[in-house]
């Protein structure tokens, strides 16, 4: 049953392995929450969690297990067999099989039986409550009225814990601050050593010294700084005006962060072509082939942009949206000439990875293959393959 | 293992039933126990207060952005020898006196059972938890430069606090037992009110808690206020003497719990917005 709920947490995206399954078995050995569901769920959760954007994947999976239990009709056989065969019948010490007694089986049974049916009031309540723009569920004053004690040390029961789901704003695909925006970026800084010799290098001075037979050499090399550039660019207006608050977010951590050693952005509305704009008001205007000719090839560039347009826009000499644009060449010539300028680019695209069917969003992907969606993972995953092009090149 | 630790919190300190069940089984499967959690919720003081509550030394290693790995397991200072080398001070020959053990190094030599804190480890560089894995693993390093292995005799209890600030590589992760300390609810907020600010009438704790429960569900909030802050502010309340009725009406002292300027302005803005209704 235990290796079940080992292969259900990884079901649920969480990297569980042989290595979390032996230490449970371990630490259940061990005697510990040997006879608690509870203490079980705690200790599992320490064990199979490695941050706590696991946390609710691990409350839903715990409640999803537990839950099923309850609603087939062998329910205490289930249970009486799940509490049998919890682990190896070897690993019972005499310790534990005193306090599984000392419980009483059929007291047990209805304990969570009964628990069962409480949580899943709770349930429903506490899905509503969280919903709420992530609000506590408890307000300012209140400590869960309805919460159950539980006989031993008190406290609520794993699975209304569970089905609480409280880490619910953890979630990784789920946004929530600039500043973790910031913390994601901040993984894209490359430290490199150029420019004036500053520092004393201490090892190379001790060597040189040594071979100078003792007389003391001192070396000194550059110091350690970020060399990272990054090329922000941007769509605005139109579908985007949906989009504006998560993009403000985006832009705002990338220029507040000090990760960069520069930062640029620029704006264009659907597809860059042959200018785009310093401002999102679209008044100021930027040649694209200028910025080709300035920025070399070190840049990291980012899309941010929801590919959503009339095919043509990307196909056809003249299709741009702005009747101003008047572009000689097609949407999809200026990318694939930012990409091959760039190597170092990614796109990300605020619409969910499920609207991704529109033919401008394909027609796109035929030339930035690396598209991710504007979620926390998504941002972490289009750093991930920035950095991998950028080594790759190095 | 015949002497089981047991962790139950200290009088300075609350640990929630999870928090204590969680500290016992790291201490039991001798796995370091990571711990995370908004700041203030007492990742630092949960060190100590096991250090204290199981009658253990206790080691601290702050990491900074420098820190490097092999730092807390010990540092040959060259430097010194080599001025000592020049001025002909000292025993040059014996390289031990160069050698200086770091935190983990000490607790790996010590003959007693000891608590490691290694502080906000995220602070150090990407590499820095890989570079430990081995030693944290089979608790022993070998120094290259005196030939010596230091092999820990009793497992230390290595607890390791994170702010999240940089993801820790999973390698890393896999090996420890993790807990995220949740903001505490009211009720357990109350007693560990109780615990700091023990002689405080129970109608201006109420009061108080009321309005900082409130403040932190304002979503125009950016660094909502901790149970540090908490604590600062009920002592401030004490001291300028504010009756429990005034705090329904004004936030004195606020500048004890909002930190940014943005978050004072914000909290104004909404309550001018508030007072039309």
């Amino acid at each position: 049953m235990f290796v079940d709920f080992m292969y259900q947490l990884r079901s649920y995206g969480l990297k569980v392995s042989s290595n979390e399954w032996q230490t449970l078995l371990q630490a259940l050995e061990r005697g510990h929450a040997a006879e608690s569901l509870n203490r079980f769920y705690y200790l599992a959760r320490a064990i199979c969690c490695r941050t706590e954007l696991d946390y609710d994947a691990f409350d839903r999976c715990f409640a999803e297990f537990f839950e099923g239990i309850t609603y087939s009709e062998s329910l205490k056989d289930e249970f009486n067999e799940w509490l049998k065969n919890a682990k190896p019948p070897r690993a019972l010490t005499a310790e534990e099989k005193a306090a599984m007694q000392a419980l009483g089986l059929d007291e047990l049974k209805d304990m969570f039986e009964q628990r069962m049916r409480e949580q899943k009031e709770r349930h429903d309540g506490g899905n509503r409550w969280v919903g709420t723009g992530g609000t506590s569920p408890f307000g300012s004053g209140g400590y869960n009225p309805a919460g159950i004690r539980v006989g031993e040390g008190g406290g609520m029961s794993a699975l209304q814990v569970a089905s609480q789901r409280l880490f619910r704003n953890f979630r990784s695909d789920v946004i929530i601050d600039t500043r973790q925006i910031g913390l994601a970026l901040r993984k894209l800084r490359h430290w490199g050593r150029e420019g004036h010799a500053a520092e004393l290098d201490l090892e190379a001075s001790i060597e040189a010294t040594g071979r100078n037979a003792g007389d003391i050499t001192l070396m000194f090399r550059p110091e350690r700084k970020n060399n990272q550039k990054l090329l922000l660019l941007m769509d605005v207006g139109g579908s985007m005006t949906y989009h504006t608050q998560i993009c403000e977010q985006l832009f705002s951590a990338a220029y507040k962060s000090v990760h960069f050693k520069e930062f640029r952005y620029y704006y264009f509305h659907n597809c860059p072509y042959d200018f785009m704009f310093t401002d999102m008001e679209q008044q100021k205007r930027v040649l694209t082939r200028d910025l080709l000719q300035t920025l070399d090839s070190t840049w990291l560039l980012i899309f941010v942009g929801d590919a959503a347009m009339a095919p043509y826009e990307l196909t056809e000499v003249g299709g741009a949206i702005d009747y101003f644009q008047q572009n000689a060449e097609t949407g999809l010539t200026w990318i694939d000439r930012l990409r091959k300028h760039f190597p170092c680019s990614v796109w990300l695209n605020p619409e969910p990875a499920a609207y991704w069917q529109r033919p401008s969003n394909q027609l796109i992907r035929t030339v930035i293959p690396d598209m991710f969606p504007m979620s926390l993972q998504g941002i972490d995953e289009a750093i991930a393959a920035l950095k991998r092009m950028k080594q790759k090149r190095e | 293992m015949s002497e089981r630790l047991q962790f139950k919190g200290t009088r300075n300190y609350i640990a929630s039933p999870e928090l204590q069940e969680i500290v016992n089984v790291a201490c039991d499967l001798e796995r370091p126990l990571l711990i995370r959690g908004e700041p203030g919720t007492g990742k630092t003081v949960l060190a100590k207060a096991v250090a204290e509550a199981l009658n253990l030394p206790l080691l601290t290693w702050h990491v900074k952005s420098t820190s490097k790995a092999q730092d807390g397991l010990y540092v040959y200072d060259t430097v010194q020898r080599l001025n000592d080398s020049r001025f002909g001070t000292g025993e040059v020959q014996d390289i031990k006196r160069y050698i200086k053990l770091g935190p983990l190094g000490k607790s790996f030599q010590a003959s007693e059972r000891s608590v490691v804190l290694i502080d906000e480890i995220d602070k150090a560089d990407l590499e820095f938890p890989n570079d430990l894995l081995h030693e944290l693993d089979v608790m022993s390093f070998y120094i290259p430069e005196t030939g010596e292995t230091i092999t820990a005799g009793k497992r230390p209890v290595v607890i390791i606090s994170s702010n999240a600030e940089k993801e820790l590589p999973d390698a890393f992760l896999r090996r420890c037992i993790f807990h995220y300390i949740a903001f505490p609810e009211a009720d357990e907020m109350r007693r560990i009110l109780k615990v700091h600010h023990p002689q405080v009438e129970e109608k201006l704790i109420s009061q108080s808690l009321v309005r900082f429960y409130w403040l932190r569900e304002q979503s125009e909030i950016r660094k909502k206020p901790s149970t540090s802050e908490l604590v600062d502010w009920i002592g401030a309340l004490v001291r300028g003497g504010i009756e429990p009725k005034q705090l329904e009406k004004e936030l004195p002292f606020l500048g004890v719990l909002l930190k940014k300027e943005s978050d004072m302005q914000a909290l104004r803005q909404g309550q001018r917005r508030n007072s039309r209704f």
